[in-house]
């Protein structure tokens, strides 16, 4: 059982008959995942890739258990589409737009709680159990997520989505497989974050080593380390910082929303102290990364 | 995007919460004195600058008569506060107080929540003050003033004081909610002595992504077009903004100089932030940081190169990305080796090192072949590629 997705994980697609949509939902189909459904208001009754698209998610979670949908709408109408999605069940969303307003997007948390449903992004590519499922676009046509995953023991957690597939492809060509991997969204607030998600590659038994990554600014490091501070992983965690040269440089944005440096905690160089002090073995070279990987999994 | 301290005056008045009342001048001294006529004194002169810290940096002036207020418009207006040309001052009646503190409410992300924080030593150096006491504040129920009522109560407030913070607090939070904030502070808040509560200075951030539902105050305030962040472009950094925006086709911004002589053509965000380290870590000097991704067209990747090479100490280009799944690697490819043949040049020679891999990878490099330009595939990470285009050696050709 891979954890968040797997290959009997129910899926429908929020913005469908979207170009972006309409083209990773016929990729994800290529690579196995079990898409039921779409939705776009106004144009139900037509279909995509043989798949009913309906006008209301209610329409699809009345036909079929849906365990997930994939939110992909303009950054306006991404919180009625995720409250029209938990208010009808679902448990799992994934929202893929950029540039969600703030608000709404801490609004679509708190619905989360309230129901106990889990968000991951905005802004990210997805989620990925090689050779089972995927939930998003992470990795593109599934000829080419062949080539960068294939299953294994090795969970991936990234702030970017491209590092995401780069590091499964830099562990697949070093004979290291992935369980999981998860690109958890580029933006300064995110549904789920490192501290949410390590839990549930803990409680993975496909899961035997976790690798990060991540950049300037955010608290999710240090809401990480506190969490590893109060209770140690179980399971052996890398992770490689990018935008060392960001630090002498406060202000200035680069990459992502939240690759900002406005204060001291934001910069790479206080991530690393206190993720290392909190047990985490910080890679300083992107090349080196199989071999600790390898180290602790035969260690 | 940052607010100026009058716009977010303006905000506050609006919520119901006390200002002064200010005058504001522009232009120069001799233009600004009739504005000013009927000035009650003491009077405080601020520079309306997007910084903090303009108290410590001579940004604000007290005045006791005409003459002194004269001489302070003459010495603001057109003067650098931190870095920022002084163009606007708010001139406003000094107001006393007993008491200074600290309001702001803000998002956590750790918490996935806004917070409001409060400190009784409001004032310049509330950082430094500590003793700050925060709250969650949800934002899906409507807004209720007993979670700042709690809040000031554990700091210790009481009586007629606790009440209209609690009044202030709650207008504040309204505010904040209602303009899509991502920060709105009012330090300091003080208590004067007739017992009245007044923001002597805000500072207000709205959220750049909501902005579209705020057609009023970006009409109000003139903020289209305001720079994000207040760094300035070089010229060369403008002309890759004029390139990105000019074709819709994929991303190729974000260009920030540097003065060294290895350009770099990288991406998406995460990647050429690792490519960049990668390049400084091996001992390379990039010329430049830039983020392209999202498959830019063969004229835009060709267009960018070009740019980057009419820079005279700029010897040679990297070209590294993540494995791409969306960006074109053929595209890419072709746009680096026309824009350097377009400009005479032997792209064997000019490219240090081409290593994108992902889709239509077989066709780009396989016209990296044909030009001998060095390149690399899946199996070289990005930190290998940056040592070879730092060592000028490796790679495919």
């Amino acid at each position: 059982m891979a954890i968040l997705v797997d290959k009997d994980t129910s899926i429908i697609v929020q913005g469908i008959t979207g170009r972006e949509a309409a083209s990773f939902t016929k990729d994800s189909l290529d690579y196995g995942a079990r898409i039921v459904g779409g939705v776009t208001p106004g144009k139900g009754g037509q279909e995509v890739f043989g798949l009913p698209v309906t006008d209301t998610v209610r329409e699809l979670t009345e036909r079929f258990p849906v365990d997930a949908t994939i939110i992909s709408v303009p950054p306006p109408f991404v919180k009625d589409a995720a409250f029209e999605a938990i208010e009808n069940g679902i448990r799992l969303l994934l929202v893929v737009t950029e540039r969600v307003p703030r608000r709404d997007v801490v609004e679509i948390v708190e619905l989360c709680r309230l129901r106990g449903a889990r968000m991951i992004g905005p802004n990210s590519l997805g989620v990925i159990s090689p050779g089972k499922s995927r939930l998003g676009m992470v990795g593109g046509p599934a000829e080419d997520v062949r080539k960068s995953y294939v299953p294994g023991n090795v969970g991936v957690m990234s702030r970017s989505g491209g590092m995401t597939t780069e590091i499964a492809n830099l562990l697949t060509v070093n004979g290291l497989g992935q369980s999981t991997c998860v690109s958890v969204g580029g933006d300064p607030i995110v549904g789920s974050q490192f501290a949410d998600l390590i839990d549930v590659f803990e409680a993975d038994a496909e899961t035997h080593a976790l690798v990060l990554f991540t950049e300037p600014g955010g608290a999710m490091e240090s809401a990480l380390a506190a969490r590893l501070r109060e209770r140690p992983s179980r399971l052996p965690l890398f992770i490689f910082i990018a935008g060392k040269f960001v630090d002498q440089m406060r202000g200035v944005r680069f990459g992502h929303a939240a690759t900002l440096v406005q204060s001291e905690a934001d910069t790479t160089e206080a991530k690393a102290r206190i993720l290392s002090e909190a047990g985490v073995t910080v890679v300083e070279e992107l090349s080196a990364l199989p071999g600790l990987v390898k180290e602790a999994l035969n260690g | 995007m940052r607010l100026y301290e009058h716009e977010g005056k303006a905000l506050l008045e609006r919520a119901g919460i006390r200002v002064p009342k200010g005058t504001l001048v522009s232009g120069s001294a001799a233009d600004a004195g009739p504005s000013l006529g009927a000035a009650t004194f003491p009077v405080a002169v601020k520079s309306q600058v997007l910084t903090g810290g303009r108290m410590k940096a001579g940004g604000i002036a007290f005045a006791e008569d005409a003459d002194q207020l004269s001489a302070e418009l003459t010495r603001l207006l057109g003067s650098e506060i931190s870095g920022h040309r002084v163009e606007t001052l708010l001139v406003e009646p000094k107001t006393q107080f007993d008491r200074e503190f600290y309001l702001g409410i803000t998002y956590d992300s750790a918490a996935k929540s806004a917070v409001a924080v409060f400190s009784q030593a409001g004032g310049i150096d509330v950082e430094q003050a500590g003793a700050a006491v925060k709250a969650e504040i949800p934002l899906l129920l409507p807004a209720s003033g007993f979670r700042f009522k709690e809040l000031l109560a554990s700091a210790g407030l009481q009586g007629r004081l606790l009440s209209g913070m609690t009044g202030v607090f709650t207008k504040l939070a309204g505010l904040f909610r209602d303009n899509d904030c991502i920060l709105a502070e009012i330090n300091p808040l003080v208590l004067t002595p007739e017992g009245k509560l007044v923001a002597l200075d805000v500072h207000v951030e709205l959220d750049d992504d909501a902005l579209y539902r705020h057609g009023d105050l970006v009409k109000r305030f003139g903020l289209e077009g305001r720079d994000a962040d207040a760094r300035e472009r070089s010229p060369l950094e403008r002309k890759a903004e004029e390139i990105d925006s000019a074709d819709h086709r994929g991303v190729a911004g974000r260009m920030v100089e540097f003065p060294g002589n290895l350009g770099l053509l990288i991406g998406g965000g995460g990647a050429s932030l690792t490519a960049f380290d990668a390049v400084q870590r091996h001992g390379g000097k990039p010329a430049n940081y830039c983020e392209i991704g999202g498959n830019p067209s063969v004229w835009k990747v060709k267009e960018l190169t070009k740019l980057l090479l009419s820079r005279k100490d700029v010897e040679r280009i990297a070209v590294i990305m993540n494995v791409v799944s969306n960006t074109r690697v053929d595209l890419v490819a072709r746009g680096v080796v026309k824009g350097i043949l377009e400009l005479g040049l032997d792209p064997a020679e000019k490219i240090a090192i081409f290593r994108i891999p992902g889709a239509w990878e077989e066709d780009g490099f396989s016209l990296l072949r044909k030009y001998g330009v060095p390149y690399a595939d899946r199996t070289v990470s990005i930190d290998q590629a940056a040592k070879m285009a730092v060592a000028g050696a490796g790679g495919e050709r």
